[in-house]
Parts: C-alpha cells; structure tokens; sequence
C-alpha cells in the first residue's frame, strides 16, 4: 500500500546559511548599524589599549612566589607576588602567635564544614545544621580564639588580625543583626504606637548616619557610657557598632518579607487560637524569612564590604593589615602598595562575587512560576 | 467600638490581663520605662565618667580658636579661626565632593546602566565586567587605591602629566586652568536663563495647541535653538569674554589656575567610581522594570521611536528608578566620610576627628556630626516621598 501522508517527521534542515556562523553573528552583535559598528571598533581600540599592560603587570611579568625583593625592584618588574606570599601568614592571622595558628584553622575549617551544607538547599538536616552554626560555632569560636579554657594558652584580641578579624566581625554582626533585625522588624510593623515609634527612630537613625560616625561613637562614646572602671574590649567595641548598624538594614529587609506575606495568613493564624508569638514564630516568620533570603544575602554582602572601615578605628582587619604590611622596609618596591591592594581586592572580590551569585540563585530558585 | 466596649463591661470572659487591649497598654508602659531607665542609665554613667576625668560639657568650645590648620577650604581658614568655622569648612567640604561625585556619579552610571542593555556583545560584556568588579570590591580599598598607589605614585611637580586644556597632574594633586570671566559674562547668564524660561513657555503654548488643534510642536528642537541661540548672540553683542588664568610651572610649585588636592581627587574619583557601578544597576533594573508589552502597545498605536521613548518608556522607567537612584545619592554622601581615612578635610575628618581630639568633647561633636547626616536623610525622604506621591499610579 503506498502511503502519501509522512508517518514520521522530516529530517531537521540545518539553519540557513545566511542566519548562522561567526560572521552572522558578529554582524548582527556587533556591526549591526554604523554607529553600533564605530562603539565596537572603539571598545576594540580601550580594550588593545589597557589588556596587554594589565595582563602583563598581574602575569606575565609578575614576580611570582619564589622570587626576591630585588626581582621586585627592577624596573620591568610587575606585581610583587613574592611579597604577597611572604607576608600571608600576617593578611590571615594578623599577630596571632605562629604556634598558635591551628586554633583559627579550626575555626575556619568548621565555619566552612557548616556553612556549606547550611547554604545547599538540598543538603538534609537543616535545623541541626542551623543551630551548630549559629549557636554552637560562636561558643566554639571564642573558645578556641581568646583561650583561657581548657589549658588554652590565651590570645589578647590585639593579636587577632586579618582575613581572620573580617570574617569575625561579618559573622559576628550577622549573628547579632539577624534577631534584632527581626525584632525591630516585627516592632515596625506594631499596633503598639509606642513600640512602633521606638522602633521606627531606632532603624531611621541608624540608617541615616554614616558606618564611620558610628565606629568613632562606639570607640569614644561607649567607654562614657558604661558604668565606671568597666572597660570594653576594642575589638568588642567595633563589632557592637558593626552589628547594631547592621540590623537597623537587616530589619528594612525582613520587613520587606513580613509585607510580602498575605494577610489571610496572619488571619488564619489568629483563627487558630495562636499567640502573637506563636503565630510569628510558625506562621509568619518561616515564610517572610523564606522570602527574603536573596536580600538577606545582599545585607551580608555590604556589610562584609563595610567590616574594611574598622580599620580606620585601629581594628587589624584584612585591609588595615594590608596597609600595615605597605612599609614592610624589607619588601621595599614601587608596586609594593599596589600588589598589596591588588590582593586584597581579589580576596574581597571572590567573597562578595560568590555570596552576590548565590544570592541570584536563591532569587531563581525562590521565584518559581513568577517570571515569563 | 462603642458595641465591643459594652459586651466587654458586661460580661469579662478573660482576666483582664489576657485582654489584648489591655496587655498593649501594660506592654508599652514596660517598654517605654525600660528605654527610659536605659537612657538614664546611660546618662547618669557618662555624667560620673565626664566628673571623673575632669571634663566639662556644653556648645561653648563653638565659639573658640581652633588653632590647626585645614588643607583645604573653599573659603578663609586659618590658626585665629573658631571651631564653629571648622565645622562649616567640614561641610561645604563634604557638600562639594558629594555634589561634583553626584554629577559625575550620575552621568557614567546612566551610561553604563544602558551600556550593560546594549545589544552590542562587546559594550555589554566591558560594562558588565566593570559594573561586577568594582561593585564587590570594598570602597575603603578602592579610596587607598586611588589615593596611595596612584595619585601619591605620580611624578613629583617638576615632571607633571601634562593632560589636554593646559591641565596637569602630579604628586600634589590636580591643576586646572581657572575661568576669569569678565564683568559682560553677567549678561550672557541671564540671557541664558531667560532663554531656559521662555523654553518652559514654549512647551506649554505646544501642549495646549497639541490638546486643542491636534497639531505638534518640535519643542526640544526649538528650545535647544533658542537657548545656543540667545546666549550666543547676547555672548557675542555684549562683547563679554572668559579668560583662563592657566596653572604655569614655577620654580617648585604650580602658579595660578585651581589646585585640587590629590585627596580631593582620589576621594571624588574613588566615589564616582564606585557609586557609578551602583547606579548603573538600579537604572538597567528600571529599564528591564518596563514589561516588553509596554513597547509593542506603544508600536502598535503607530508611536515614532523617538516618542515611544519619551512617552512610554521613559517616564515609566524613572519611576522605578529615581527612588533607589536618591537612595544612592545619599549612599555617596554619607560614603564621602571615607575621605577621613585619606585625609580629605571632609565633616568627618575635620570635625569628629581634629576637633574632637582638641577639645575632647565627643558627646557633643559626635552628636553634631550625627545630626548633620540625619537632617541630609531626613530632607531626601521627605523630597522622595513628595516625588513618589506625584508619580504613583492613580488606581481605582
């Protein structure tokens, strides 16, 4: 029997020559119009201009590891990777005692044993998970940091420096700003006008002034207002600005979250009998949480960045160590500075970037259904 | 209310502490005394610690000589003057760096904020590396950047970088030609705000003739015309003239022309820099805000590209991005501290740091210091939300 209807589908022509290859595309994303054609041409002309010295100075004529002070000097010399390599021990762990260093390794090492699994989605025992990170790593923490327990010999908070001194402060100001956040947040959106006003001058005036004033009050105003001969640790001073900055911004974004979430879930809440807190800590809560998470991450990003301002209040952050180690008289050369500041823009760049993409990935994951 | 508030007389079916209205009350007086208490606490400690160390408080250090010197000052400082004028050269300090960084800030931000939507590869790609390097890098840093590894890197005064329009570079900042306009230059001002004014009239005779004739108007065209047109003609009959007084190299230093101290640089550049990135975000998210529908509805009312723009797209647009674009100018201002750590005279520096190592009163000087960035915000909500109830949709 002869068919005349095709009982299965043609063969995919290929796309027509005219629509696809190299030139196709490049005429159509780059050439496509006169003026289009002459920005390419002039953004060709920037990037002949300024990759080959950036490429030469960062690589091909850096002094790696392994080199000397005088491959530095010499006047073709690049970056100072030599000197990088040299002083990292101080970028990391500021004047903590040599010997000493496996106690912040610990510490690293279990922050990034729970972070990791806290921040996969999919990664099981959650709650666990969220109570070693956020209640048991603190006490861990400080113990193995400052000593005094356990035969451990102990480290004046002086001595903490670096990459060690940034990540603290990020995570002790997360730490903190997180439940005052919530509860400014929850106090905002109060019926209570009294609460509600407090709360609203607490986060307004917080908001308003610039991290710095608030360091220099927390370093010089502090002191006076605390009952007299009790002395507050610097450091301990810095991270009490840090984190009560960073919670008038925290509380902005969950409340972005509470007022996200529909009334009918507060209203069912209540028809159930439950408490204000019950029906906050249940109901509410879980989702605007849930909700906010990208901008929870973005909060965390700014502040990371703005931890760098301790320095200016004499905290040994990665930054300030970084500066400290630019009159290093033995790594004397002119791209000292440079290499110095180059490397802790890498190191503050690969945070912030990858904190900056999982922000972006939680958004796509959470925003299932909205986008077209 | 009134039926609620006679059923609860009538028949009490809780203690009245399970009464939520009642437990509002009991909470808020709570509150309000444990704040109060804080306060006094507090109060009470600085006053013991102040008696302590033998400090006295009060405003009246204002009116006092400061005796240190400032680098940097838009108008007279020196050792004789109070500290009430530290206080002002701090913030028209700190005024002059936030507008000139806003200005810039705004005008590279736009650019690269479309630049990144540009359907062209390669201008998208250099606009979104930027946007994303200099985004995550922590300003502070970029600040000793500029200022330690660049501008301090310069060549001393003797081999100045020579740039276009007889403006140099060196270790000791920036030297710019000065403007010296002559006493005519008055008129060509006023001619050109006469020009912008009779612009504003134009439009509005266009608009009403649009309304009731149907008939169009090149408005733009027109004021643009007028506005090059009158200024130069009244240019040109009045016979004024602007002179540049140019920076020449002297023995040591540079004579004549403006100086910008490389702090004010740095810190002006390290700004616009960062703020630019930030910018360019909140306008590519404003522009991406206005759903492809909005185009194709303007298209198909048979829109010319240029009003599909004007009035479709952009006005919509703007709503979406002036309020966080505000958010970023205030973000610039209160950003402009920074320059304490490059030491940049700005409030910051000058006031809560020199002046308050001198006079040692940091309640006052912190409070003042405070004040001056609380009142900066405050002015912006209140501009923001006078703009956001002018261009919020109009519902039903």
């Amino acid at each position: 029997m002869n068919h005349f209807v095709r009982s299965e589908m043609a063969p995919a022509q290929p796309a027509p020559r005219s629509t696809t290859g190299a030139i196709v595309w490049a005429k159509q994303n780059l050439f496509s119009s006169p003026s289009d054609a002459l920005l390419t041409l002039l953004a060709g002309i920037f990037l002949l201009w300024a990759v080959p010295p950036i490429v030469g100075f960062l690589f091909t004529q850096a002094v790696w590891p392994g080199g000397t002070v005088e491959d530095c000097r010499l006047e073709t010399a690049g970056a100072c990777w030599a000197y990088v390599a040299a002083r990292i021990n101080f970028f990391i762990y500021g004047f903590f005692q040599i010997d000493q260093y496996w106690r912040p390794n610990i510490v690293f090492a279990l922050g990034a044993a729970l972070l990791i699994p806290l921040a996969i989605p999919k990664a099981p025992f959650k709650v666990i998970n969220a109570l070693l990170f956020f209640v048991v790593l603190p006490v861990v923490t400080y113990v193995l940091l400052a000593g005094g327990f356990f035969g451990l010999r102990p480290v004046p908070t002086e001595q903490w420096g670096g990459l060690l001194v940034t990540l603290i402060i990020s995570y002790v100001a997360i730490l903190g700003s997180l439940p005052i956040g919530i509860l400014l947040a929850l106090g905002r959106q109060s019926k209570l006008p009294v609460i509600k006003t407090l709360c609203i001058a607490f986060i307004e005036l917080w908001r308003a002034v610039p991290l710095i004033t608030v360091l220099f009050m927390a370093s010089i105003m502090l002191p006076l207002f605390l009952p007299q001969g009790m002395s507050v640790d610097k450091l301990l001073r810095a991270l009490v600005g840090v984190t009560l900055f960073a919670s008038a911004y925290m509380a902005e974004v969950i409340r972005g979250g509470l007022q996200a979430i529909p009334r009918g879930q507060y209203e069912a809440g209540s028809s159930l009998g439950l408490s204000y807190w019950q029906r906050m800590g249940f109901i509410v809560l879980p989702q605007a949480l849930k909700h906010v998470i990208p901008g929870i991450v973005n909060t965390f990003i700014a502040l990371f960045k703005d931890t760098s301002l301790v320095s200016i209040v004499g905290i040994f952050d990665l930054l300030n160590t970084i500066q400290a180690a630019t009159s290093d008289a033995n790594w004397f050369s002119s791209n000292q500075a440079v290499t110095g500041y180059i490397f802790a823009a890498i190191v503050y760049w690969i945070f912030c970037f990858s904190m900056s993409r999982y922000s972006m990935f939680m958004e796509r994951r959470l925003n299932t259904g909205h986008k077209r | 209310m009134a039926a609620i508030d006679t059923a609860r007389q009538e028949a009490p079916r809780t203690a009245f502490f399970n009464d939520p209205v009642i437990r509002g009350i009991i909470y808020q007086i709570v509150v309000g005394i444990a704040v109060v208490l804080f306060i006094f606490w507090i109060i009470n400690n600085t006053a013991a610690n102040l008696a302590a160390q033998n400090k006295t408080t009060g405003f009246d250090f204002l009116g006092k000589t400061a005796g240190f010197d400032i680098s940097f000052s838009l108008f007279h400082w020196d050792r004789t003057s109070y500290y009430w004028e530290a206080f002002l050269v701090g913030l028209t300090n700190t005024l002059l760096v936030a507008v000139i960084g806003i200005v810039f800030a705004t005008i590279l931000g736009f650019a690269l904020g479309i630049g990144r939507l540009s359907s062209n590869w390669i201008i998208a790609r250099l606009a979104t590396v930027y946007i994303e390097t200099i985004r995550n890098i922590p300003l502070l840093l970029q600040l000793f950047f500029w200022y330690f590894a660049v501008l301090k890197a310069m060549p001393a005064v003797r081999n100045s970088l020579e740039l276009p329009f007889d403006t140099f570079i060196n270790q000791r900042g920036l030297f710019v030609p000065r403007p010296l306009p002559d006493e005519q230059f008055g008129f060509v001002i006023v001619a050109f705000f006469v020009a912008i004014a009779l612009s504003f009239v134009i439009r509005a005779w266009a608009k009403r003739r649009l309304e009731t004739t149907g008939q169009r108007f090149p408005v733009f065209l027109t004021s643009i015309a007028l506005i090059a047109l009158l200024t130069a003609a009244t240019w040109i009959l009045s016979g004024a003239s602007v002179a540049f007084d140019p920076p020449v190299l002297q023995r040591f230093n540079f004579r004549g022309g403006i100086e910008l101290p490389p702090e004010f640089v740095a810190l002006a550049f390290g700004l616009v820099i960062y703020t630019a990135a930030f910018i360019a975000e909140t306008v590519r998210s404003g522009i991406q805000a206005v759903s492809h529908g909005q185009t194709e509805a303007a298209q198909s009312l048979g829109l010319k590209d240029g009003d599909r723009l004007r009035l479709v797209i952009v006005p919509q647009a703007m709503r979406v991005i002036v309020p966080p674009l505000t958010s970023q100018y205030l973000n610039l201002t209160k950003n402009s501290s920074l320059g304490a750590a490059i030491g940049y005279p700005e409030l910051v520096n000058v006031f809560a740091g020199t002046a308050l190592n001198q006079t040692g009163r940091a309640i006052e000087i912190i409070a003042m210091t405070m004040a001056v960035y609380l009142t900066f915000s405050l002015l912006t909500s209140v501009i923001m939300n006078w703009y956001n109830s002018r261009v919020s949709l109009v519902e039903r």
